[in-house]
């Protein structure tokens, strides 16, 4: 078996599948609206839409994990916070040139995903998220508590940005630049022969293993993967916020992303990127009326969990293509 | 900071019953937690909130009698009785519905409820602090090891290992307890003897609550009561529940044990650092024992 082997025909293939102007149609006429709107909107939707794109990232990224994967990641947030981090103690506790910071990000997150999905990939389902849990909170306790280096509880403020970043709108440029960058490449990782055998993992682990597949190092290498995506999130944050806060790497965040996965689908590539647009939304328009905003998400997510488990992407897929992973369903 | 004045004995001696009371408090709020976990297989994030709910509703029926020694008795009582109310209702009207489904969804279900009974509190309660006090008779403090320790956690000392008899008599002792264990390991088989095993679910689910209300009441003269407390409580009932073996009652002891004993040593070494040593001494456990100390029922 040669399941990593790229022939030339499938890559072809696949960029075929990727610029047919009927599917990615759509997708284009979104991206060209996406760019010409910061002039025309006011400044405050500009910043709603780019954190979306921030926290779509962070979805999309834990989505590669849980949706495909099957791997209870509960404490993915930890990742995010990590890179943000980083990123931030690079620009304002090191003179080193920013795009150290740039690099430096995803890769501290990536190295933490290592070492903590090194422990985790051994276990069964929740006892993996019970240690990661654990794991995390461990990296949340000590930036909550060590005040001369990532200052404690208030976290860091006023990061300084260079003159290109200075502006929303150009900070808004550069996070749909670099998004749209990070979806082309979990796009290629979902279709390659990497995604393909981690959704084999996920319906069935036992059958993967007996016919070949090194079914941790392939975990592990997903959770390497999307914790490096976490990282490039988190360094979105700060560029878009200019700020970091021990709330970033707080387990409750990480169980709202899992709510994004969810609204938007789980087994879809889009999904949590409209479950993250969605909820971000309704949390601007809801703060309006109300500051109970906690309460509508909680009745959200038992109306979902009771009506729509696939998630509004996956009714979608259903509705218009009628084929949707029973993947719920068989884990009765 | 002198060494030699931290590790008189007596200041070790004192940090010990400290964090000791520490652990009985724990140990009450993951023994619910854990005989949920064992019988209905499922981690209640939402056991945080109930604990919550307990200490608020302490302080509004001991507020009720003015702060008096009987209102603290009276809260003592039925703070957990209103938590395990909550908890009833949203078992039959929601949770009895989902035991088909995956786990995940369940855990996302509590989930949901942990949210929206944070938010019901701050629509109840309010964001400020409150706060009650003890009784007179449990107030001050008493000389033991040559050092004070306050009358109030050894009450706690009392009713720590006082709750674990009886969890431990309930649930090897009366019928209901038999029946909660074994629909923990086969709940089909269970079901096949004619056991309505949805009211079985209901019952050790509302048990479970009720703890987490006890707890609640319990820690509610010693701290100030707040939005929030369920979020930290939560995560570290998970970690407790976790180290001590899921589903296992003396795991959710020995786990609360080693969490509340790191923690009041860590004040004692380290006081800046102190959160981060029980995490430490989770992860140590977890990567040296991935499944618990104790046996589980999973």
């Amino acid at each position: 078996m040669q399941p990593y082997r790229y022939t030339e025909r499938k890559v072809h293939a696949l960029f075929r599948n990727i610029f047919n102007l009927k599917s990615s149609g759509p997708i284009v006429a979104l991206f060209i609206i996406l760019l010409i709107l910061p002039p025309i909107i006011p400044r405050f939707y500009t910043y709603i839409i780019a954190l979306m794109f921030v926290t779509g990232l962070l979805a999309m990224s834990l989505n590669m994990v849980v949706g495909h994967g099957g791997m209870f990641q509960f404490h993915h947030a930890a990742f995010y916070g990590v890179g943000a981090y980083t990123f931030a103690l690079i620009l304002t506790k090191t003179s080193l040139p920013m795009w150290v910071g740039f690099v430096a990000g995803p890769m501290v997150a990536a190295f933490v995903g290592l070492l903590i999905g090194w422990f985790c990939v051994r276990l069964s389902r929740l006892y993996f998220g019970m240690l990661q849990i654990s794991l995390g909170s461990l990296i949340w306790a000590i930036v909550f508590r060590w005040y001369s280096l990532t200052g404690g509880d208030d976290g860091i403020h006023g990061i300084p940005m260079p003159s290109i970043l200075s502006s929303l709108t150009s900070s808004y440029y550069f996070i749909l630049i670099v998004l749209t960058i990070c979806l082309g490449g979990m796009y290629l990782i979902f279709k390659s022969p990497f995604g393909t055998t981690l959704q084999a993992i996920r319906d069935n682990p036992q059958r993967c293993e007996a016919v070949g597949v090194n079914v941790r190092r392939h975990q592990l290498a997903a959770i390497v993967i999307a914790t490096f995506f976490a990282g490039i999130a988190g360094i979105l944050f700060v560029v878009l916020e200019r700020s970091v806060f021990p709330d970033l790497l707080f387990w409750v965040l990480s169980l709202e992303i899992f709510i994004m996965c969810l609204l938007g689908g789980w087994f879809t590539f889009l999904g949590p990127m409209l479950g993250a647009a969605i909820t971000m939304a309704l949390r601007t328009f809801v703060g309006i009326y109300t500051e109970y905003w906690t309460l509508i998400l909680g009745i959200i997510l038992i109306l979902l969990i009771f009506f729509l488990p696939e998630g509004v992407m996956g009714l979608i897929t259903e509705k218009f293509k009628g084929q949707v992973t029973s993947y719920m369903q068989e884990q009765k | 900071m002198d060494i030699g004045q931290v590790f008189t004995l007596s200041a070790l001696g004192s940090q010990f019953l400290v964090g000791l009371s520490r652990s009985m408090i724990l140990f009450i709020v993951c023994s619910g937690m854990s005989f949920v976990l064992g019988v209905l297989r499922v981690p209640n994030v939402a056991h945080g909130s109930l604990y919550m709910i307990g200490a608020f509703s302490a302080f509004s029926i001991a507020n009720l009698f003015g702060g008096s020694s009987v209102g603290f008795w009276l809260a003592l009582v039925f703070a957990p009785l209103v938590v395990a109310a909550v908890s009833l209702i949203a078992e039959r009207a929601l949770f009895c519905h989902l035991y088909q489904r995956e786990h995940l969804m369940l855990l996302l279900f509590t989930f949901a409820i942990m949210l929206i009974l944070g938010d019901l509190v701050k629509l109840i309660w309010g964001a400020e602090y409150r706060s009650i006090v003890a009784p007179p008779h449990l107030r001050g403090s008493i000389a033991i090891f040559g050092s004070s320790l306050p009358r109030y956690n050894l009450f706690l000392l009392i009713i720590g290992p006082l709750v674990a008899i009886i969890l431990w008599l309930f649930t090897n002792k009366t019928k209901i307890g038999k029946i909660s264990r074994a629909a923990a390991v086969d709940r089909e088989m269970v079901g096949a003897v004619g056991i309505n095993v949805s009211w079985v679910f209901a019952i050790a689910f509302v048990i479970g609550c009720y703890l987490a209300g006890l707890g609640g009441a319990l820690v509610a003269p010693t701290v100030s009561i707040t939005l929030g407390m369920d979020h930290t409580i939560i995560i570290e009932a998970f970690l407790i529940v976790t180290i001590g073996g899921l589903g296992n009652m003396w795991g959710a002891l020995v786990g609360s044990l080693i969490f509340g004993l790191t923690q009041a040593f860590g004040v004692l070494f380290w006081p800046q650092f102190a959160i981060v040593f029980p995490y430490a001494a989770v992860v140590i456990i977890l990567i040296w024992k991935p499944t618990g100390m104790l046996k589980s029922v999973w």
